[in-house]
């Protein structure tokens, strides 16, 4: 690796603890990313010269926080005092001590607060992935806009507006209690599997400007289950994401529509993924407190345990299915559960299930993508065509209209009549 | 005289590299692998997950079973070789090449006491 690439990787990496830090001590999210910035700036000159220091987020903290108040002493048009000054840009025998502060009580609180308050309730979902991605990962704007198909003056601006909320909620920096830190868990989270599903959800088109953001909420959530190693729920997101992410070289073919998942080259999902994945579901599973995400990866692990489409276990996807619509009962989990119905009982029991939904997903897309299968399924071509119309005119992406066109054509060849199909 | 080299890094670093990154390093070391390996003195080769998908037994009576690795460190365990040296000297070499592919963290070379080649296919 060159040393510039290096360094990229080491400020990636040390940049949510040292954020988080320089924001307890600044209590201003601008004030912190600014000395982070300037830390990242003087960090490219010095160590390529003078080597990488032993502990890099330590340093950029200590670099970071002393640029900060140099900078304030000087607004304020003061006199620095020269002994003050000495001591601090005095940076190897003060890193030492730093460091040895920095390990253990305060590290897992910080990023969990840095993260936190880049997903507060009072910020829409856009914004809340939108300041994540800018604040704890460091993509550029011009990177999230690119991502999120706006331009980057709009992109600019949606996160100054996040910032400028964040900065009014007022989020505790005192230590959180252990119910605080629960609840804080869980809102970061969510806030991750957006951002995973920011990037999961795109189309053909779009897919090298996305998958990006699924690596980056992997990253995350890896962050965030090494902070609490022991909570069952952040294992069991850790694991769906990658066992979704698993498949991504699968999902779309060359020219960019979209694989189901009975069509998909299973050689193609990523091994080392899908065992890492299986890894976290298993240590999960352990502490018998089941919880959304979990089921979620239970069932994305049944799937990628099939070799083939059809050695799946829809029986059990079934049953886990219907353990999440107790859990967290939702018209688009009944529609999932719908769809293992149909491999176990048939299309006409999936499309009783369905029914009832119509006027709660009147606007899905995947509501009548679904019931058009169903249809198909049972020779009501007529109704078949009438939904995936309706599919196709609410698809979110070009490729999700693609797949649909797809089930329109083959309705169209298997109703014409015989003597037309030699032509 | 077996060796096994212990690979210690610190995996928040290795986790930011992008996929092109990952793949040069590899690539890297494959390279460094090879030249051992042609001489058959190349051993188990391991790449280990991420410390997040670790559990420890402890073995207390009754043992207890802890999430995430054995010790919690600035730098991780995340691989090891098996190699066949005359003497320190020649592992250190090749940790030492291995390095180069791969700067940053540390090895630890330790000398074999009892070796099992085992049976396991890949």
């Amino acid at each position: 690796m060159t040393d510039t690439a290096w360094i990229d990787a080491a400020l990636t990496s040390a940049r949510p603890q040292a954020v988080g830090a320089l924001l307890r001590y600044f209590r201003n999210l601008d004030t912190a990313e600014e000395a982070f910035q300037n830390a990242s700036l003087r960090a490219l000159k010095s160590w390529p010269q003078n080597g990488p220091p032993r502990d890099p987020a330590a340093w950029l903290i200590m670099v970071g926080r002393n640029v900060a108040i140099d900078e304030v002493r000087r607004s304020r048009k003061q006199q620095p005092l020269p002994e003050d000054d000495q001591a601090i840009s005095d940076l190897d025998d003060a890193e030492d001590a730093l460091a040895e502060r920095l390990d253990g009580s305060h590290y897992r609180d910080d990023i969990l607060r840095l993260l936190f308050i880049c997903c507060h309730p009072d910020l829409p979902a856009t914004q809340q992935i939108a300041l994540a991605l800018r604040i704890v990962s460091g993509l550029t704007v011009k990177q999230i806009a690119r991502a999120f198909l706006v331009s980057e003056a709009a992109m600019e601006q949606r996160i100054t507006r996040a910032k400028a909320r964040v900065a009014d909620a007022d989020v505790p920096f005192e230590t959180p209690g252990a119910v605080e830190r629960t609840e804080r868990l869980s809102a970061v989270a969510s806030m991750i599997y957006l951002i995973f599903n920011e990037g999961y959800s795109a189309g053909g088109d779009t897919t090298e400007a996305r998958a990006p953001l699924c690596e980056e909420a992997i990253r995350l959530a890896r962050l965030l289950l090494r902070l609490f190693q022991s909570e069952p729920e952040i294992m069991g997101l850790t694991a769906l994401l990658l066992l979704q992410h698993a498949r991504a070289a699968a999902r779309f073919d060359k020219d960019g529509a979209l694989v189901l998942l009975d069509d998909q080259d299973r050689s193609r999902w990523n091994q080392k993924m899908i065992a890492e994945g299986l890894a976290l579901i298993d240590k999960a599973m352990r502490h018998r407190r089941s919880g959304p995400y979990q089921i979620q990866a239970a069932i994305a692990a049944l799937h990628a345990r099939a070799e083939k489409p059809e050695d799946t276990d829809w029986t059990q996807i079934d049953l886990l299915y219907g353990a999440l619509e107790l859990m967290q009962p939702s018209p688009v989990v009944t529609l999932n559960r719908a769809v293992a119905v149909s491999k176990v009982r048939g299309a006409e029991a999936a499309l009783a299930m369905i029914e009832p939904l119509g006027e709660r997903l009147s606007n899905y897309f995947h509501f009548f993508g679904v019931r058009g299968a169903f249809l198909m399924q049972l020779g009501r071509n007529d109704e078949a065509r009438v939904a995936f119309d309706r599919a196709i005119a609410l698809a979110n992406t070009s490729a999700e209209a693609a797949h649909i066109r797809m089930h329109l054509d083959r309705l169209m060849r298997d109703s014409q009549p015989r003597g037309a199909k030699a032509k | 005289m077996l060796y096994a080299i212990l690979c210690y890094h610190d995996e928040d670093f290795t986790g930011s590299w992008t996929k092109e990154q990952d793949a040069a390093v590899m690539q890297k070391l494959a390279v460094v692998q090879d030249k051992l390996a042609k001489q058959g003195r190349l051993g188990p080769v391991a790449r280990l997950l991420p410390t997040t998908s670790a559990t420890t037994l402890r073995k207390e009576n009754p043992p207890v079973v802890l999430d995430g690795p054995y010790a919690e460190t600035k730098e991780q365990l995340l691989g090891f070789y098996v190699v066949d040296c005359q003497n320190l000297d020649e592992a250190l070499d090749f940790a030492r090449d291995l390095g180069a592919a791969n700067p940053g963290g540390a090895y630890e070379i330790r000398p074999v006491g009892m070796f099992m080649p085992g049976s396991v296919a890949k």
